[in-house]
């Protein structure tokens, strides 16, 4: 069983519109994976159905060979993830924000402290440990989520656009985190994002997804190769097409617009 | 076990972590104390009802658990706004254990709100009958604790965002409060007003406390407690289905 993620005829729709349409792909265990796509092409989908966060319409998913689906909760202790927006207590320390997460994942009790140190450590936060996480900026913020999702020692860490909005200081130094990560454990990264260049520098393999569907998969060599071009951003572009993508608003923003309109701003 | 103490924890550090919210959230008790306590206390007793502080100090303590309650389990809007909700959804836990522990740790804050504020309408005059009695107030002043963050919670479940907040605090716990019987005698009112006190899980809160502290009764404290048992595991029921279908 090499494939530690195997997602077979994946589909999501929500009323008429399909959000992910069909979908099968696998990863092996110890690649790191990038999930590539226009906006609203379905990424954020896809990880929302691999991490269990929404039922699948219709397909399978297997993540190190446990079915989601059948059992969510089981599947759950086998990845960590670093969602788009930041998901972390404000109001909490760094420190107490690592408890909360140890605890919920029922890493034993006398392991705790060890292991929070060391991931804080990983990341270069274990300084700040007993700040309160709203005098963090945004990268410190995404250093602490990243220590977090890995304070359970996943095998696959799934990350939705980890670098968006961070200096390159910053970007750059995630992935280094990340690779080394990768390197000495084998851990599986998964990942979404939007700057080409990252994928092109750290993914093993590269899969682009649009409109619903999966498009292309393989490395970032093979996709320049097969579109004749010399970077992964212009593979991308000759893929994917170069016409704007507005992404359609959410349930929540949405209903927003009809609250404002009601009171007439 | 663990999973549902950590979330009960976290409503506790925040709790005492906020302190202008702590003190903040005594003043509304205080000014009804102050204002209704002062100002209606003649008038009461004119009307050969006797102090009034003993009447409305126990009303004034379950206001504060109720606003305290509903507005802590409310905040499960918040955590989903600001994302913290989506790190417990794809926890390895039952989505019963997210619900049970936050309902357990906001209900533990309302409790100690409670607790506060009857430590205050002390101060101002009120005066408990038997002191022997407390520990069933505190009872009481739990159960009702617990029942309106879980209803809080369920409300939350419901809702998408904070919009509906005000919708539910002057169509809900507003009303919720005022026509409980904790303000004034439920003896002799309009029939209607003492119909809606049946059905009214307030009122239930209000007289059970008010019966613990002063010996004072409108229903009877058997049924207070009845009441307040089975409501508050009904509550728990429906909040629990509700916060199951919450997505993040």
């Amino acid at each position: 069983m090499d494939d530690i993620i195997s997602a077979q005829n994946l589909t999501k729709t929500f009323g008429n519109f399909t959000a992910v349409n069909n979908v099968s792909f696998n990863v092996k265990k110890g690649e790191i994976f990038a999930f590539l796509g226009p906006n609203g092409a379905g990424k954020t989908t896809t990880i929302k159905m691999l991490t269990t966060l929404l039922k699948p319409t219709a397909g399978t998913i297997r993540l190190n060979g446990i079915d989601t689906i059948a059992h969510p909760e089981k599947a759950r202790k086998s990845f960590g993830i670093v969602f788009q927006d930041p998901s972390l207590d404000d109001e909490l320390t760094a420190m107490e924000n690592m408890e909360f997460h140890a605890v919920l994942y029922k890493v034993p009790g006398r392991e705790i402290k060890g292991r929070i140190e060391k991931f804080l450590n990983f990341v270069e936060l274990w300084d700040r440990k007993n700040d309160l996480v709203k005098t963090f900026s945004g990268g410190m913020k995404r250093r602490l989520e990243i220590a977090r999702g890995l304070l359970h020692q996943p095998e696959i860490l799934f990350l939705d656009e980890p670098t968006q909005g961070l200096d390159p200081q910053t970007r750059n130094k995630i992935w280094e985190y990340l690779q080394n990560l990768n390197k000495e454990t084998q851990i599986t990264v998964f990942f979404t994002t939007h700057y080409m260049e990252e994928a092109e520098q750290i993914a093993h393999r590269i899969a682009i997804m649009d409109h619903g569907k999966i498009i292309e998969t393989g490395t970032a060599a093979k996709l320049m190769e097969q579109t004749q071009t010399k970077s992964l951003e212009k593979a991308f572009l000759k893929l994917t097409g170069t016409a704007i993508r507005d992404e359609e608003a959410s349930g929540v923003d949405k209903l927003r617009g009809h609250a404002m309109r009601w009171r007439g701003r | 076990m663990s999973a549902i103490y950590i979330l009960w924890k976290r409503e506790l550090i925040r709790y005492f972590r906020s302190r202008a919210r702590l003190v903040g959230s005594l003043g509304q008790p205080l000014l009804f104390l102050v204002a209704l306590g002062f100002g209606l206390g003649p008038v009461f007793q004119k009307a050969g009802q006797g102090n009034y502080f003993q009447f409305l100090g126990p009303g004034v303590v379950c206001m504060g658990i109720l606003f305290t309650g509903v507005f802590a389990g409310i905040q499960v809007i918040w955590d989903r706004q600001f994302g913290f909700l989506k790190e417990t959804l794809v926890a390895p836990i039952s989505r019963f254990e997210i619900m049970f522990g936050k309902t357990l740790g906001g209900a533990t804050v309302a409790f100690i709100q409670g607790f506060f504020v009857l430590i205050l309408t002390m101060i101002v005059g009120f005066r408990v009958q038997n002191v022997l009695m407390i520990p069933l107030a505190l009872v009481a002043m739990f159960l009702i604790a617990l029942f309106f963050t879980a209803l809080g919670i369920s409300i939350a479940s419901i809702l998408e965002d904070m919009q509906g907040f005000q919708l539910i605090m002057n169509f809900v716990v507003q009303p919720v409060f005022f026509l409980s019987g904790a303000l004034f005698p439920l003896t002799g009112v309009v029939s209607f007003l003492s119909v809606i006190a049946y059905f009214n899980p307030l009122a239930y809160g209000v007289d059970a406390v008010r019966g613990s502290l002063t010996g004072v009764t409108h229903f009877g404290l058997m049924t207070d407690f009845t009441v307040l048992a089975i409501i508050c595991i009904i509550v728990l029921a429906i909040g629990s289905y509700l916060f199951s279908k919450v997505e993040a």
